[in-house]
């Protein structure tokens, strides 16, 4: 027809089109990225001065290690390790409720939607913050130094290490609760306390026991470590056998870990199903 | 009647309400004088409302979107503040009322939401027992120690607005239309001497909007409470309110009874008349 025609004059033009995915400029960019990447890995590598001969060696000495460990010596679990280990799980556990009395304060501050005062929130964020970049272990030295080597120094290692972990993670929940049933609690002239508890509460409540449950499980495997520097739990018993060279006893203190990780991973996954 | 209608500027009494001059702190109903509310400065959304409102009767406030009917509603409870203005209820202002006196104000109004805004983890018992958390204090709701006859008045309401058998579901488990009986059930708990109800029925079927709207008007009529009502929906404004008043740009262009609104007003509110 005359007027389909009329109306494309150049039937090619729309193949004609180039298409690219990325304008030179952010070609540039990514280039410029890669090659910071590998700058930065050749840079990693020189830096941590391999020695040739003990990285050859690796392998030999691995299999050594595992014969010394084989069979593991597992008349020694009881009672010394089963000790560590009960100590050690109630480290992580008093560590966690302690670091939750610690958070939850620090959360409300650090969301916004609760605390509206922008310095306040930042100053909780702060603390979020510095009590995450410092690793449990560091913790358990400072704590070790204050209460003497033991269990105690090991529980307030983990709850303060736990506190940024647990208080950012609630923050965020809280910050992410609907903002529709507080208003209206508020509009029926609820006090603050009350629009707390029936209006973000049961919003936050299993976000809640879902990060009390991960932490925990965190903080069971975090606190098998902490004897290396005299903080209680089953890592003395640990540190002990590895300075004696009994590797057998290595062995069952490491299969002992392994069992209790484990099973505090399936209890978390199943308490955790049941909850949500 | 039919001649009270008119085309604003002035602000029109009524039908229905006391002519006489009534002693101070009387029920004088909602008085708001000169109401300007401006998110951004400079860019009001109400500019300068003056509204008397009947201390009975349904007054549907109708507007295109973005007019300021909900934040008008929502400067009455102070959920909005305004920026200029007063507003009295029962000759007490509400402007300029701060912490508890702004509570104690609050939960003499109650206020039923689009959304619902129940708190959806709880049992409805619980949704509707909200309605007292301005006159419960926060330890009472915190152990769930509610007076009994709260609980009471609680099964009461729910029976009358028809879902007696409900009690004990969670929020979160009913329909829409359920939902919005138990946030009229939870406004009613407050015993409120004023209702306001920010577009109660957009988010419902057209047939239960018009089931929703009947419970409204029946159980605020028998307990004698005046309601506020914003609606888009023009027809159910005209068969359930005693009182229209058109809102356009922020301003009242029309006030009057229902059959008084012609398709002169509509276009001065919604503007246009293809729709007509």
């Amino acid at each position: 027809m005359s007027a389909t025609a009329e109306a494309v004059p150049d039937p090619l033009r729309p193949l004609r089109r180039e298409w690219q995915r990325l304008t030179p400029r952010q070609r540039i960019g990514r280039w410029a990225v890669w090659l910071l990447v590998v700058a930065a890995l050749v840079w990693a590598v020189r830096s941590i001065d391999i020695i040739p001969e003990f990285l050859a060696d690796a392998p030999e000495q691995m299999a050594d290690l595992l014969v010394r460990m084989w069979p593991p010596d597992l008349a020694h679990y009881y009672p010394s390790v089963h000790a560590a280990l009960v100590e050690t799980l109630h480290i992580a556990t008093l560590g966690t409720i302690l670091s939750f009395l610690l958070a939850v304060p620090v959360a409300l501050l650090a969301a916004r939607n609760v605390c509206r005062v922008p310095a306040l929130n930042g100053l909780a964020q702060l603390v979020l913050v510095s009590s995450r970049s410092v690793n449990s272990l560091v913790w358990a030295l400072i704590f070790v130094a204050v209460f003497g080597p033991g269990a105690a120094a090991g529980t307030f290692a983990i709850a303060f290490r736990s506190v940024g972990f647990v208080g950012k993670l609630l923050a965020e929940a809280i910050e992410e609760t609907s903002p529709g049933p507080p208003e209206a609690l508020r509009a029926a002239g609820a006090p603050w306390g009350s629009v707390m508890l029936k209006g973000i509460w049961p919003q936050v409540q299993p976000a809640f026991w879902g990060v009390a449950l991960f932490r925990w499980d965190i903080n069971v495997r975090e606190s098998a470590v902490l004897g290396l520097v005299g903080a209680g739990g089953i890592g003395v018993v640990l540190d002990d056998a590895i300075n004696f060279f009994h590797w057998d006893r290595v062995a069952t203190v490491l299969l002992a870990i392994l069992a209790v990780v484990v099973i505090a991973e399936i209890l978390v996954t199943r308490i955790r199903a049941r909850l949500i | 009647m039919s001649g009270a209608a008119t085309v604003r500027p002035r602000p029109t009494v009524p039908a229905g309400a006391p002519t006489a001059p009534v002693p101070t702190g009387a029920r004088r109903g909602l008085e708001i004088r000169g109401l300007v509310k401006e998110y951004v400065p400079g860019q009001p959304v109400l500019r300068g409302i003056d509204l008397d409102v009947a201390p009975e009767g349904i007054t549907a406030v109708i507007g295109p979107s973005g007019t300021g009917k909900s934040t008008l509603i929502r400067c009455i409870n102070r959920l909005v503040e305004p920026t200029r203005g007063e507003i009295r209820l029962h000759g007490e202002a509400l402007t300029g009322l701060r912490g508890r006196a702004l509570r104690l104000a609050r939960r003499r109004i109650g206020m039923v939401f689009q959304e619902y805004n129940l708190v959806e983890r709880l049992s409805v018992m619980e949704n509707v027992l909200c309605g007292r958390l301005g006159y419960v204090p926060v330890w009472r709701a915190w152990l769930r120690r509610y007076p009994a006859e709260d609980i009471e008045r609680a099964f009461a309401l729910l029976d009358a607005v028809g879902l007696p058998d409900h009690a004990t579901r969670r929020a979160d488990a009913l329909s829409g239309g359920q939902r919005q009986r138990v946030g009229i059930a939870r406004a009613l708990m407050q015993r409120p001497e004023l209702l306001l109800a920010d577009e109660p029925t957009s988010s419902l079927d057209p047939k239960t909007a018009v089931e929703v709207l009947e419970l409204l008007a029946r159980l605020t009529a028998e307990a004698g409470v005046p309601v506020i009502v914003n609606i888009h929906n023009v027809e159910l404004a005209k068969r359930f309110a005693g009182r229209i008043v058109g809102m356009a740009g922020g301003a009242i262009v029309f006030d009057g009874p229902p059959e008084a609104l012609e398709p002169v007003h509509l276009r001065q509110i919604y503007g246009g008349e293809d729709w007509l």
